[in-house]
């Protein structure tokens, strides 16, 4: 008998929960190291991008209103699923040109960094909030709140931690977000995305676009319903323009140059909300 | 078909007028000087531009003094003051850095009445205002900060607190000496060297408290001043030497801004334009809501960022509501700031007295009835009479675009959820106010405004403990409290 035809994956888009091809049918190829294997990834076009805005903002309510247990749940469930796909997430990094140790290794940071994450859902508002000692009589109370849809242009170093550190920050205070993979090992970014879709993340929480960055990410940065970015990811190059986009309506614009467990990453995408009430009888 | 007002008086405004006796505060306390020169590495110095402007009291139009304008050549040298200034102030035992900023908040109280007769002076302020909100908390901004500057590693958790370097500042004109304090004291308290740019209308008292900063001790090129119009703002931010900008003005400039350091790497906050909301609800207590709608958008002429300059009322109480809003105008004292009666004081310039007239009219073409209660207008000077319009749709300019004056555009609604529909139908998110004695549905609001700041049962209140700062288009960064201090430190926010 000869060897049997192994069945592979085909690499889609993930936008509102679904995993849809590119509006416009493009492709474009992923050719892993030494060229023995050639995948067609979908290139998410600019129509994608804002179909992925507007489930992101249609899920932004509810994911807001979910307790910070509840999210802190759904997180430590994405860290349980990304470690039952080990194999497969270490596999693809091996493609990408990481040794077996480094990719098992990174592997295990992803997840323990989702576990990091997880915790800080019910508690960051505690930290990073508090109340404010006014003269007079009032309470006074200032709270984290999520600043809304985010966009972000996901890093390349490392591939898997790095979306890993940009995404789980973003979702633990009640954000919704698309992500731009990196289109330096971009299956990567669909992995988690499978991972992200069974881990009972709602639909439009995440949504993955793969494709050209450099092509999407002035249409995110520029978004009008798309409140803040990471530009992570962006060649310093590309700064001015991408800052300049997100001029039009003020977005947030963050970068962070190491995926590290950073608590202001959270807050980096929250806005103080500061409430006052007399005191009385 | 004829339009009627829904919402007209059903009983008359004429309500009980008092006699005041004129108790007017002296000019001369301001102590102003024939020219003001820029304030450069603790001293005052000639601009190198050779350009001088003339300040005027709005409330007169009178010449105050002669102000020095600040050209490229002196924003460079302003910033290499600060930027000399740097390392010594960041590497100042922290206790000192403290010990030093106490010592200017004692020396503010100290000349207190002179700052508050100089701002109003300069910027056409009831000198009530100046007297008992804007000097106080420039005072009380200053004591509070002054603590934080060796405390800083209790301020944000498993990081080492790090300044910014060399700050460039630009504030407005509406609270001239409160904005400078807000800017300074935190950026000094972390340890950052400043150069301020305040406004072209109002740059008397950052002058002054620059002179004071060198009273207290701070060293020569902490603080340094240097007054201008936009173009001066422009140089300063766009200056290289410059590591952290913060803005306070419209949202057009602080977008300006924003483009314009588009990929620097500078820190930037800006603290801009508002359209607050005030939502009134039927089992509001409605006599105090009336008090804090007017304190809302007549404090300072309405001339305030987070001015609630929408309101919206409960359908059922509407009427009764602007009734009371109506009679409670028409004891309003415009005029004279440097009376101690006044409640409405002048419009700060020419150029602003235009923009809200252009507004206000557009307002009536749009079909929006006015209000204006009787009240004299002094002949000279810049004013504008505390003004209502109902019949407001949402389309409406007056609906959408920040006036900045005391003109008020009021809206109704039926439902909780209508309210914050109608109250977050804005790209701005700066302030918004709610009335109720329904704590539950406090909350609830509270949750949903789109606004850095939910004043519930009251307004306009501020405090140095407080973060103050807008959401989406009123800006980003907060100001006041352990989170104004991130603007400042690296790597916390």
């Amino acid at each position: 008998m000869g060897e049997r035809l192994a069945v592979r994956k085909t690499y889609k888009l993930y936008i509102d929960g679904g995993f849809p091809r590119s509006e416009s049918g493009r492709t474009f190829p992923f050719v892993s190291g030494g060229g023995s294997e050639v995948v067609h990834l979908s290139r998410a076009s600019r129509k994608d991008l804002r179909m992925a805005v507007r489930a992101a903002r249609a899920a932004l309510a509810g994911w807001t209103g979910r307790s910070g247990y509840n999210r802190g749940q759904i997180l430590y469930r994405v860290a349980e699923m990304v470690e039952d796909r080990a194999a497969t997430f270490a596999a693809q990094l091996e493609l990408g040109g990481s040794s077996v140790s480094d990719a098992r290794a990174e592997v295990a940071e992803a997840v323990d960094l989702l576990i990091w994450y997880a915790g800080w859902c019910d508690k960051y508002v505690q930290v990073t909030g508090n109340m404010n000692p006014v003269t007079g009589p009032f309470f006074n109370i200032s709270v984290p709140e999520p600043v809304g849809v985010v966009g972000m242009v996901a890093t390349s170093a490392p591939v898997l931690r790095g979306l890993v550190a940009g995404v789980a920050p973003v979702i633990s205070s009640g954000n919704t977000v698309v992500v731009v993979a990196s289109p330096a090992q971009p299956m990567i970014a669909i992995t988690l995305a499978e991972a992200l879709a069974t881990a009972d993340v709602p639909a439009g929480v995440v949504n993955v676009l793969t494709g050209f960055p450099a092509e999407l990410a002035p249409w995110l940065a520029s978004h009008m319903d798309v409140n803040a970015v990471d530009l992570s990811g962006v060649h310093p190059d590309a700064l001015p323009d991408l800052e300049e986009a997100a001029s039009h309506n003020l977005k947030r614009t963050g970068r962070w140059e190491t995926p590290d467990a950073n608590l202001y990453r959270i807050a980096a995408f929250t806005e103080i909300k500061t409430v006052w009430h007399p005191k009385g009888r | 078909m004829a339009r009627q007002d829904a919402l007209a008086p059903r009983s008359g405004t004429g309500a009980p007028m008092w006699e005041y006796r004129e108790s007017r505060e002296n000019p001369a306390l301001a102590g102003i000087r024939d020219r003001s020169g820029l304030w450069i590495n603790g001293e005052e110095t000639e601009p190198l531009s050779g350009r001088w402007f003339s300040t005027i009291d709005p409330a007169t139009e009178e010449h105050l003094s002669m102000v020095a304008e600040a050209g490229p050549a002196d924003v460079d040298r302003a910033v290499g003051a600060a930027r000399e200034a740097v390392a010594g102030w960041a590497a100042m035992p922290v206790a000192e850095r403290a010990k030093s900023l106490f010592r200017l908040a004692r020396l503010v109280q100290e000349r207190s009445r002179e700052l508050a007769v100089l701002d109003t002076r300069d910027g056409g302020k009831p000198i009530r205002e100046a007297r008992d909100v804007d000097l106080p908390l420039v005072a009380a901004h200053f004591f509070y900060h002054a603590g934080w500057a060796d405390k800083l590693e209790y301020a944000f958790p498993g990081v080492e607190p790090r300044p910014m370097g060399v700050v460039g500042q630009v504030i407005p004109w509406n609270f001239p000496l409160l904005m400078a304090a807000w800017k300074v004291a935190p950026a000094l308290a972390t340890g950052n060297t400043v150069v301020l740019k305040p406004a072209e209308t109002t740059p008397l008292s950052a002058l002054r408290l620059a002179e004071i900063a060198a009273e207290a001790g701070l060293p020569p090129g902490v603080l340094n001043v240097i007054p201008g119009a936009g173009e001066t703002g422009a140089d300063l931010v766009g200056h290289r030497g410059v590591d952290k900008v913060a803005f306070t003005g419209s949202t057009q400039v602080g977008k300006e801004i924003r483009r314009r350091l588009a990929g620097s790497g500078k820190a930037l906050t800006l603290e801009l334009g508002g359209k607050g909301a005030h939502v009134i609800f039927d089992d509001a207590p409605l006599d105090q809501a009336v008090e804090g709608v007017v304190n809302g958008i007549f404090f300072n002429q309405g001339q305030v960022c987070c001015a609630g300059s929408r309101l919206l009322v409960q359908e059922s109480v509407a009427s009764e509501f602007v009734d009371r809003l109506r009679r409670r105008l028409s004891t309003l004292r415009v005029g004279d700031p440097l009376d101690k009666n006044t409640d409405v004081g002048a419009i700060n310039s020419a150029a602003h007295l235009e923009r809200i007239t252009e507004l206000v009219e557009s307002g009536q073409e749009e079909g929006a009835l006015i209000y204006q209660p009787p009240c004299e207008l002094p002949d000279r000077g810049f004013w504008f009479p505390p003004t209502l319009f109902t019949d407001v749709s949402q389309s409406h300019r007056i609906a959408r675009e920040e006036i900045f004056g005391p003109v008020l555009s009021i809206l109704t609604f039926r439902t909780p959820g209508e309210a914050v529909e109608r109250a977050n139908n804005t790209p701005y998110g700066l302030a918004s106010g709610v009335w109720t004695s329904k704590g539950s549905r406090i909350l609830w609001m509270a949750d949903r405004l789109a606004a850095g700041v939910v004043w519930a049962n009251t307004y306009n209140k501020f405090d140095p403990a407080s973060p103050f700062g807008g959401v989406r288009e009123s800006g980003f960064g907060r100001e006041g409290g352990r989170h104004g201090l991130a603007a400042y430190l690296r790597g916390v926010g």
